[in-house]
């Protein structure tokens, strides 16, 4: 039977109807994923302690982080879990209060109240370290702390 | 002889593989938020400051030494009982609260569970945890200090809060958290507040770091 006759077939193009979409969902990807960070981190990412009671820090633009752990450049810096990072430097606790007061320039003066300074140290820092931070952020009445820890599951 | 054909590749599903994949990054990425334990820092106190004379019996005093050992009431513990003796002093009631800011007198404990002992605090408002730590402690062991005495606030703050309001203090707070976005629930915000700063004025976090030891 002629009647279904084969169509006449030839080299099929590559559909390309998805790349639109690979395209998008990797943009989608990015976009969530990325996180805009000011600083270069100059200390060996720390090990946050765990903590069950914790609090989330609502406002980003309120918050000035103080971080505290290994320099990863340990014949510049020295060796040792004690080091202590403002902006993109190490610094000493001595360079703390000027830290504070250069954020708090920024900030609505209505608002400077809410500030908050996040300690983000490795656990395997030692408390004295904390302790001179937590002196100086005093001096400056810089008084709402958050010691940054990760989530641990109550109980 | 027919010639060879290459047969179409259906790239249909294909837009299915992508928004599956997107789907899954969406749900698995977590965007990091910061997160922790926060405090509130005493002011500096003026030069000629005098502090007030505390009972020793209201005082609860932990201390952590370079080797990380904890020291409860002059007794060796480990971090895993802290919680339950942090709790058995705060909830003990065994005398008159302080007076409140109005000049009301001080009044018992009516809330309190512990065993009213002579030798422990006097009431939930008195009751003074002190944490001393040496220079050389880790600070992952002096978080997990903190972290136990904040549990036992909480615990007891649920507890009280489960009896008097029928839903613990963390549901509490949330549902004052929830009626302050939102306009529908605008009538529910005062009573919630209110029942919030009873519970907080019933057990205060009374968390006081020392100067430490080097």
């Amino acid at each position: 039977m002629s009647k279904f006759r084969k169509k006449k077939k030839g080299m099929p193009a590559v559909n390309t109807a998805s790349l639109p979409d690979i395209v998008f969902m990797l943009l989608f990807f990015f976009m969530v994923t990325t996180t805009m960070r000011e600083t270069d981190l100059r200390i060996e990412n720390p090990v946050l302690p765990s903590a069950t009671e914790i609090k989330k820090l609502e406002d980003k633009s309120l918050v000035s982080t103080i971080y505290v752990g290994k320099s990863t450049d340990t014949n510049r810096d020295g060796v040792g879990y004690n080091k202590i990072q403002l902006n993109d430097k190490i610094s000493t606790a001595d360079q703390v209060p000027a830290f504070i007061l250069a954020k708090r320039d920024k900030i609505a003066e209505k608002l400077v109240p809410f500030m908050t300074t996040s300690i983000k140290a490795d656990r395997r820092s030692n408390v004295g370290t904390i302790i001179d931070i937590r002196l100086k952020l005093r001096d400056v009445n810089a008084l709402k702390i958050n010691y940054s820890s990760t989530p641990d599951a109550k109980n | 002889m027919a010639r060879r054909e290459n047969p179409e590749i259906n790239a249909g599903s294909m837009a299915d593989i992508a928004f599956l994949l997107l789907i899954f990054f969406l749900v698995t990425t977590t965007m990091n938020v910061d997160s922790g334990i926060s405090k509130k820092l005493s002011e500096k106190p003026p030069q000629d400051y005098v502090p007030p004379i505390v009972k020793q019996k209201n005082i609860f005093e932990v201390s952590i030494n370079r080797n990380n050992d904890l020291l409860v009431e002059n007794e060796a513990m480990d971090v895993k009982n802290l919680k339950d003796a942090a709790i058995k002093f705060i909830d003990n009631g065994g005398g008159i609260g302080a007076p409140g800011e109005d000049g009301t007198a001080g009044q018992r404990c009516d809330y309190c569970k512990g065993e009213g002992l002579d030798t422990s605090s006097d009431h939930p408002n008195k009751a003074i945890i002190s944490v001393q730590s040496d220079r050389g402690t880790e600070y992952g062991t002096y978080i997990k200090v903190q972290n136990e005495l904040l549990r036992a606030y909480s615990e007891l703050r649920n507890r009280l809060s489960k009896q008097r309001y029928n839903m613990s203090f963390d549901e509490l707070e949330e549902a004052y958290d929830n009626a302050k976005n939102n306009a529908d629930l605008k009538d529910q915000v005062e009573t919630l507040q209110r029942r919030v700063e009873d519970i907080k004025k019933a057990y205060p976090q009374i968390i006081s770091d020392m100067e430490p030891t080097s």
